[in-house]
């Protein structure tokens, strides 16, 4: 299913629970998949006792990918252009995430049909763990 | 990071798409992929940070005789003061720039280029130097597939956890 600019209209919403009670399992599966074996992501002994963290904490690029599922649910398969964020406050085991993209804008770009998003992922308390934007192109 | 051989495999990218918890069937399943209309099996969004798989001096693996700097015996195999940083090097922004689909039987050449450096004074964590790097993904052909660009943050001391830095 891909997006139609037809469709669309500034101020759309969606949002999407991407993980739920986060698990430690989990940044095990990351770093494996990604290649990302920093032991702050899965070494408790490390992330505590060397790096004096309460407990591992998830990569960013994690929180950015599964955000990246909502996107793409809602754009449609290989229509990205553009896909951008900055990490705020941490993750850690136990968190839920809900991601949040809003339609910014339509505009149109040598001959394509783009749609602007911007992008927030919050953690259970409500606190911005993420923020970025998106842009897609659309059929017409 | 630069990588001659990034092969963009199906297997890679249904572990890979698991780890993000992507239930979409177009990163797992060919038959179900063969039949949209992109054709086959694609690479999710944020996928080619797995290039670092293929990065033969990619320094957060393990690597065969060289100490790492997890636990073992010890909380960490590379103490501080042994030439390892102080603080805490963690990821800011990182952004991807689409120029076509990556598929699954892609071969890319990932070329890094240096990006800016810049200083601010953190709340508590001291100085933060920022780093950007710039790598570019091209095809057997020369073709431009996708530009990455990433920040990280180098802390002086451990960020705190009401800090709001990078991960």
């Amino acid at each position: 299913m891909t997006l139609r600019a037809a469709e669309v209209e500034v101020g759309q919403t969606r949002e999407l629970v991407v993980v739920e009670d986060l698990t430690r399992t989990q940044l095990v599966q990351y770093a494996g998949a990604s290649g990302d074996y920093n032991p702050l992501h899965t070494d408790e002994v490390y992330a505590t006792q060397v790096a004096g963290y309460p407990t591992v904490f998830a990569h960013g690029m994690l929180t950015m990918g599964m955000t990246g599922r909502l996107v793409t649910d809602w754009v449609g398969d290989g229509r990205l252009v553009r896909f951008g964020v900055r990490f705020g406050r941490q993750v850690w085991p136990g968190e839920t995430l809900t991601a949040r993209a809003t339609i910014e804008g339509l505009r149109e770009e040598d001959g394509d049909q783009l749609v602007d998003l911007v992008l927030t992922t919050i953690n259970q308390a409500g606190d911005a763990v993420m923020t970025g934007y998106a842009t897609a192109r659309l059929d017409p | 990071m630069s990588v001659d051989r990034f092969p963009i495999e199906a297997g890679h990218i249904m572990i890979f798409a698991r780890a993000i918890a992507d239930p979409n069937p177009i990163y797992a399943d060919p038959v179900y992929a063969a039949g949209t209309e992109l054709g086959g099996v694609i690479a999710p969004p944020t996928f080619l940070r797995a290039s670092a798989q293929f990065d033969p001096d990619w320094p957060l693996r393990p690597k065969i005789g060289e100490p790492w700097i997890g636990s073992g015996r010890t909380p960490t195999g590379v103490p501080r003061g042994d030439g390892g940083e102080e603080g805490t090097s963690l990821h800011a922004e990182q952004h991807f720039e689409y120029h076509r689909t990556v598929r699954a039987g892609d071969v890319l050449r990932a070329t890094e280029r240096p990006g800016r450096r810049w200083e601010k004074q953190g709340r508590r964590g001291g100085t933060l130097r920022f780093a950007e790097t710039v790598i570019e993904f091209r095809d057997e052909e020369g073709g431009l597939a996708v530009t990455m660009r990433s920040v990280s943050v180098r802390t002086e001391q451990v960020v705190q956890v009401e800090e709001k830095e990078g991960q």
